[in-house]
């Protein structure tokens, strides 16, 4: 049984294909894996009751003869920033704490049309505002390689869950980097799409113009194979694009043909690999730049001059829109309510239940935002922000006509210890440098294992970024890079993460069917 | 309660001040889903049955563009003689109130879908004045709010208050007009007048119910004084819940002489918006309101821009009906009215009533005759707007039982105490009150012989060639009749029976 749990989701697929191993054989050995070691990790905030009935579903209609998707009957864990009929989804939030949605997200619809097996809910920090998800108001995700560092954010949740085996798959959303980050620092693979390949529908907005949902893996065919799942043009969400996508999973298939890097011209941002950044977390993108030159691709230097503001514009951006995006989160229809005390206006209502529902991060940022909107502060703080989002997007697009690909390190520094930034704000946000332009720019993002820093034998990520809509260019380039470490290093990454002890709550768990 | 406010007399008023007028005038498009969602656009209703949940502003829900309300109000700023952009945005309007789910609106703040153009009103002694209009613009509604435990039925001092989402993403356009200057003493009426000029434009679209009663438009009115002679504008207040054009032209009269009697003593005029109160015919201050008021717009990002391909806007502008100033030409024509009749009816505001119960059936002189007479006089005892009484389906109805001589002018009026009171149609109050003119002969003439009877003498002077004298026998046949009966036909009965 423990086997299964290794499997990648494309290896579990077809042995349930063949009939080898059964949905509720893989459904059951990944909930007694979130049984056995979830209680350290704390990826999960919600374990879905249905999940074993959902995976005998699938095999009678597999049994039947029913024709069902490629990944049907692989369970998934699911960012709890998406809507899910029957399970809470807070966004890691107090103010929705037990909030059951009356829809799916039509990203969780997709997964669930699919036949994939909802796992449950994974933690993340509290409306996607963070990069260690201690920000969650459930307490942090603890990170598999090293209980006592961030496992990233905000998305810590579903990144750690995949880098435990409690699950091969999941779903995430990144607004600035909340999948790729995480899968830096988890050893784990990371999409963040271009923006309107997946519908926004039924995701908790955190900031509707940068906000993106996209594929967690343990590989690059995994995230691929999600993807292709998820994509499509939605009537309910306006921004969502009208593209017809190709198959991502043969994008990645033919990143494994020999040559497939040969003559690939590839970027390396100078504004994205600078003095800051961790001495290992350099050392391995330096080894990673010498083996696609190996492998025969072009790499040339390039800048990218706006993007030394692009984070500040980000964080006028986004709190802008969050400030507005989270103004509905009153009381008033859903959700927490506080009545001070002796009873209250409604005014008075909407500000005691904001006032202790939002953790502090949370209304740091409805602060920032709400400032940086106001009159006579509007031109100087977010209309100067959006001039910088045409210069970063200006940018890519002038480097896209000069190369095929371009990468950085996923993020400056590997996993850091839990509470080392809490305190600190700025510390925090720089975490983000990396991923932040893609967002800006409503590129797609690929973020994949680099190998483990010399300092402290965490894992490094490096990350692809391709123009909009070429998401099928960071699939097979990935998927070519991705082979090409693994050989060198004769091993997966993620094999190589320290084994967790399983707590005594699973052999319990175990002996019961 | 306020003490009463001072007026100054409004004659005196135009005397020492230019009054400047502008209006913000909601329409509610007849679309048949909301502005961002699939839910019914239906008025009534259930509260809270009408909503989807973007209407609730449910965490993860998304707007989406209802094309149709996009063609509504381009058709609109056609209509308008706007320019349409090419490109328009949403924006949103960020405010915390119970009424607005999401606290904010989504609204188009600084990139309009129509602007600058005018609309020809005509004014009650028929000359025209061009209102200039600065822009038509999208948004949503917002729910409605009921307090309960208050005295006032306002949010002060009540208890608890209830919400009702099915008004919430109702599709809205708003027109809002340049300042306009230059109306003066006439300043009310042309308030008025403007507001039903686009009342019969949207009807005439067919974009709109565009019933003031029902809150299908809805106006603010901005007044404003300045000494005479001086450039600079005055500081206007805007006065809100104008629900007739009625109400419009007393609510401008009426902040004229507020506002002139305050300046005139060295006051100032508060920058606020003001309560309009039928009953009382007053204004109230509401909330202050200043240029500072900070909602905090910003383009909406969950929508696409508004961009109308110049196909489709050719397209809607070849299919708007003819304006307003150029149906009265027709109609005047058509109905064969003279001059001061067609004035009469426009003066009314009852155009629209005549033009759709003549198309129910009715002959312009008798819907002419009962709009002006009748129903004007009721509407006027009653202080609403006559086209709020009755439908033009049911006077047209109405009508034909008297032309088909089934009820009596006389009884008809009574019909028609019955329909404004809600007994149902005019032939179901008919039915419920018993009041079909009796055409049975037979039951006539029984009555005639038994008057003739007791009134030996009358019979003579028939006879005799007194016709005069049959009066007293036909009232005592109307009277057994309980005046149900054609006094005509009772006449010639009566006459009929004499020479037997």
């Amino acid at each position: 049984m423990t086997d299964l749990i290794h499997l990648s989701a494309a290896d579990l697929a077809s042995k349930l294909q063949s009939r080898e191993v059964s949905s509720v054989e893989a459904t059951k050995a990944h909930l007694d894996r979130i049984a056995g070691v979830d209680g350290d990790v704390h990826a999960f905030l919600h374990v879905n009751a249905g999940a074993l009935a959902t995976a005998k579903s699938i095999d009678e209609r597999r049994a039947a003869g029913e024709t069902l998707g490629e990944l049907a009957g692989v369970p998934i864990a699911v960012k709890d920033v998406l809507c899910t009929i029957g399970m809470p989804s807070t966004s890691g939030s107090k103010i929705l704490e037990g909030w059951i949605p009356p829809y799916d997200a039509t990203a969780v619809a997709k997964v669930r049309a699919a036949g994939l097996v909802p796992l449950g809910k994974t933690n993340m920090d509290e409306f996607a505002m963070g990069s260690s998800t201690e920000f969650s108001a459930y307490g942090p995700t603890h990170n598999p390689w090293n209980l006592d560092r961030i496992p990233g954010g905000s998305g810590g949740g579903s990144a750690a869950a995949v880098a435990a085996f409690e699950a091969p798959l999941a779903l995430g959303s990144d607004t600035g980097g909340s999948i790729r980050q995480p899968g830096a620092v988890t050893g784990t693979v990371g999409v963040k799409p271009t923006y309107g390949s997946v519908s926004r529908y039924g995701a908790i907005a955190l900031a509707s113009s940068l906000d993106q949902i996209g594929p967690v893996s343990r590989t690059v065919l995994d995230s691929a194979l999600l993807h292709d799942v998820i994509k499509g043009h939605d009537p309910r969400d306006s921004t969502s694009l009208r593209d017809e996508w190709p198959s991502f999973a043969d994008a990645a298939r033919a990143g494994l043909a020999p040559g497939s890097l040969q003559g690939v011209k590839v970027g390396i941002v100078r504004e994205l690999n600078g003095d800051g950044f961790q001495a290992g977390v350099k050392a391995r993108f330096a080894d990673a730049v010498a083996l696609l030159t190996a492998a025969g691709a072009e790499i040339v230097e390039v800048s990218a001059p706006s993007f030394e503001y692009a984070i500040s514009a980000y964080y006028l951006i986004l709190p802008a829109e969050a400030s507005s995006n989270l103004a509905k989160f009153d009381s008033v229809r859903f959700g927490l309510r506080v009545t001070p005390e002796g009873g209250g206006t409604v005014e008075q209502v909407m500000a005691a239940t904001r006032e202790q529902g939002f953790g502090p991060e949370v209304k740091r940022r409805i602060i920032l935002g709400t400032y940086a909107l106001s009159a006579g502060y509007y031109d100087a703080y977010y209309g100067s922000a959006q001039k910088v989002r045409t210069l970063v997007q200006r940018d890519f697009s002038r480097l896209f006509d000069e190369v095929d690909v371009l990468i950085s390190p996923s993020a400056p520094t590997t996993a850091f210890p839990i509470g080392e930034k809490i305190d600190d704000p700025l510390a925090m946000y720089l975490n983000d440098l990396t991923t932040i332009p893609a967002n800006l720019a409503g590129i797609p993002g690929l973020s994949l294992p680099m190998g483990l820093a010399d300092e402290d034998g965490l894992p490094t990520g490096i990350q692809l970024m391709a123009p909009a809509r070429e998401d099928a260019r960071l699939y097979t380039y990935g998927a070519a890079l991705e082979q090409l470490f693994e050989s060198t290093w004769g091993h997966t990454l993620i094999s190589k993460a320290p084994s967790l002890s399983v707590s005594e709550q699973s052999a319990a768990t175990e002996g019961v069917v | 309660m306020a003490a009463r406010p001072e007026l100054m007399d409004y004659d005196k008023a135009l005397e020492m001040f230019e009054p400047v007028v502008g209006f913000e005038v909601h329409v509610e498009l007849s679309t048949a889903t909301k502005m961002f969602s699939d839910a019914p656009n239906e008025f009534g209703g259930e509260p809270n049955t009408n909503i989807t949940p973007v209407d609730l502003g449910l965490p993860g829900s998304l707007p989406v563009v209802n094309g149709q309300a996009v063609k509504y109000a381009i058709s609109l700023g056609l209509a308008l003689g706007c320019s349409i952009a090419p490109t328009s945005r949403f924006a949103r309007k960020n405010y915390f109130y119970p009424d607005l789910a999401k606290n904010y609106q989504i609204s188009q703040s600084d990139e309009p879908i129509a602007f600058e153009g005018s609309v020809e009103v005509e004014m009650p002694d028929g000359t025209l004045f061009t209102v200039p209009v600065e822009r038509a613009h999208m948004e949503e509604d917002a729910g409605k709010l009921t307090h309960v435990g208050g005295s006032t039925g306002r949010i002060q001092g009540a208890e608890y208050s209830l919400v009702d989402y099915n008004r919430a993403g109702v599709p809205l356009v708003e027109i809002v007009t340049h300042p306009i200057i230059g109306a003066e003493a006439l300043a009310p009426e042309l308030g008025a007048a403007y507001v039903e000029t686009i009342r019969d434009i949207v009807r005439g679209l067919g974009i709109s119910e565009a019933r003031m009663e029902r809150g299908n438009l809805r106006c603010d009115a901005n007044i404003s004084l300045r000494p005479r002679g001086q450039e600079k504008l005055g500081t206007r207040t805007e006065t809100k819940n104008v629900n007739s054009f009625r109400a419009v032209e007393r609510a401008i009269r009426y902040e004229i002489q507020r506002q002139a009697a305050i300046l005139a003593k060295g006051g100032t005029i508060t920058q606020e918006t003001r309560h309009w109160h039928e009953d009382t015919g007053r204004t109230s201050a509401g909330r202050p309101k200043s240029d500072a008021d900070d909602y905090r717009y910003f383009p909406e990002p969950d929508l696409l821009p508004v961009e109308p391909s110049l196909e489709l806007i050719q397209e809607l502008r070849a299919a708007l009906p003819e304006s307003p100033a150029v149906m009265r030409r027709r109609l005047k024509a058509q109905w064969g009215f003279t001059d001061l009749e067609f004035q009469d009816v426009k003066n009314a505001g009852l155009l629209t009533e005549i033009v759709e119960t003549v198309a129910a059936g009715s002959t312009p002189a008798s819907a002419r005759k009962w709009w002006t007479g009748e129903i004007a006089r009721l509407a006027n005892a009653a202080e609403v707007d006559a086209s709020s009484l009755v439908e033009p389906s049911q006077l047209a109805e109405l009508i034909a039982l008297i032309d088909s001589g089934e009820l009596t002018d006389r009884l008809a009026r009574q019909v028609l105490e019955g329909v404004i009171a809600g007994e149902g149609t005019p032939a179901e109050v008919v039915e419920k009150r018993g009041l079909k003119v009796v055409s049975d002969d037979g039951a006539l003439i029984a009555a005639i012989d038994e008057a003739l009877a007791s009134q030996p003498d009358v019979l003579e002077k028939i006879r005799d060639g007194k016709v005069q004298a049959a009066g007293a026998v036909i009232g005592a046949v109307m009277k057994a009749m309980k005046g149900q009966a054609d006094a005509a036909r009772v006449r010639e009965l009566v006459l009929e029976r004499a020479q037997a």
